[in-house]
């Protein structure tokens, strides 16, 4: 019987890309459903009954939520190919770690950077630009942030790369300039199909931002 | 070369509470070290130098931070005994989702109720009152929340009940007759000895609460 993937994702999320990037490392064939996650149809809400987001990985007919847990979910169902955890416990729990962190810290100023104006938006470039200093301070001089080979930390921030140009654009920085040394592993990264494919059309996400700007109240 | 466990941890901390049993389920032996938050210890700022915050488990010199990575991390190392995760990927996927849920939920949900009053209280309660129905539901008539075995997520959330008596004092209700099903679930994991020796009696953190709701109400 065929293995039968599904996910549930909308073009601009950057939780979406990361599970679309682990997909595509391993392999694995899966639809894709377009889904807006502000219209809440039936299928989001009985796939993820209790946060009505997406992305929803639906395997077998059975939804794995939050994009970290289902790139866990990748990697253990899909083991035999291209692993994108450590197998060491010290080395998984860091990696972990960093994911977490990503989502705990990086996650809001990324957007306020865009989404919000006045002093909201001024503390939260502040912000945003001590945590892209954090990161690039851990990848150090690694290739990638688990050592030789691209994995889950990897996959984790480059699902927000499509927004580095709006972070950039309306918080009127360059990463780039800043920060040499995680451009130069984004440009690594982007040497990778999986992380192409997954990405969205920078211009399209420009005038997604704008939409939303105007809907936050942030013009 | 010996195994040097060292955990800094804050006592009335429910998240520290985790590492507590998760270490006691494998029989770990380790060493306490109770942490003052108003003084930081230098270990602390060393160890966990990006959130600066307990729990933090040191292992043979080595930290890992966050109290569901260190869990999980535990499981990994001490994997001899007593599982705390289950092996099935989707299980697992599911386990890791509802300690997801109660991190991203229920502790700014539950400071709320005893750091307010009046109607931001009332609020408060309310949304409270309903993430503990939707844990309830999902708990169902199983014993645990993993099914037959005491896991993951029974860890994740217990340490929340020794909070449990702070709650209705300072909101003025009864957790036993919103989710009588959650209380029962409590008892029977406070029944293992891992539980009963790494929570501190209720009474002593309805004492610390009641304390601290005085920075934060003026009755």
């Amino acid at each position: 019987m065929a293995e039968e993937v599904i996910l549930l994702d909308y073009w601009p999320s950057m939780f979406g890309m990361r599970t679309k990037m682990a997909l595509a490392e391993k392999g694995v064939t899966y639809e894709y459903k377009e889904t807006d996650p502000w219209v809440k149809t039936p299928l989001l809400i009985e796939m993820n009954p209790i946060h009505k987001k997406i992305p929803v990985l639906i395997h077998k007919g059975k939804p794995i939520c939050e994009s970290l847990i289902q790139l866990e979910y990748i990697d253990e169902v899909w083991s035999d190919s291209y692993p994108m955890l450590p197998s060491d416990p010290y080395q998984k729990a860091q990696a972990r770690f960093w994911g977490d962190f990503i989502d705990k810290k990086f996650y809001d100023p990324s957007w306020k950077v865009w989404g919000t104006k006045g002093e909201e938006q001024v503390a939260a470039k502040k912000e945003l630009l001590e945590h892209f200093k954090t990161l690039e301070t851990e990848l150090g001089d690694k290739p990638y942030y688990g050592g030789e080979v691209f994995g889950y930390v990897d996959i984790a921030l480059m699902g927000y790369y499509s927004w580095f140009i709006a972070m950039e654009k309306f918080g009127d920085f360059s990463i780039e300039t800043e920060f040499p040394v995680l451009t130069q592993w984004t440009k690594r990264c982007l040497a990778r199909e999986s992380v192409v494919k997954a990405l969205a059309d920078p211009d399209k996400i420009i005038e997604y931002a704008n939409i939303l700007r105007k809907k936050f109240g942030a013009e | 070369m010996a195994n040097e466990v060292i955990l800094l941890d804050f006592w009335p901390s429910m998240f520290g509470m985790r590492t507590r049993i998760a270490l006691r389920e494998k029989g770990v032996e380790f060493e306490y070290r109770e942490e003052d938050l108003r003084n930081k210890s230098p270990l602390l700022l060393q160890m966990n130098p990006i959130h600066k915050k307990i729990p933090v488990l040191i292992h043979n010199g080595k930290p890992v931070c966050e109290s569901s990575i260190q869990v999980q991390y535990i499981d990994e190392v001490w994997s001899h005994k007593n599982p705390i995760l289950p092996s099935d990927p989707y299980q697992r996927a599911q386990a890791r989702f509802w300690v997801d849920f109660i991190d991203k939920k229920m502790y700014d949900a539950q400071r709320k109720v005893w750091a307010t009053k009046g109607e931001e209280q009332e609020a408060s309660k309310k949304e409270f009152i309903e993430l503990l129905k939707t844990l309830e539901s999902e708990l169902g008539d199983k014993p645990y929340f993993g099914g037959d075995d005491f896991g993951y997520v029974d860890i994740g959330l217990i340490g929340f009940y020794t909070w449990f008596g702070a709650y209705e004092k300072f909101g003025n209700f009864s957790i036993e007759s919103e989710c009588p099903k959650l209380i029962g679930w409590a008892k029977r994991c406070l029944q293992r000895e891992s539980v009963a020796k790494s929570l501190p009696e209720s009474e002593k953190v309805t004492e610390f609460v009641s304390e601290l709701r005085k920075k934060f109400v003026v009755e």
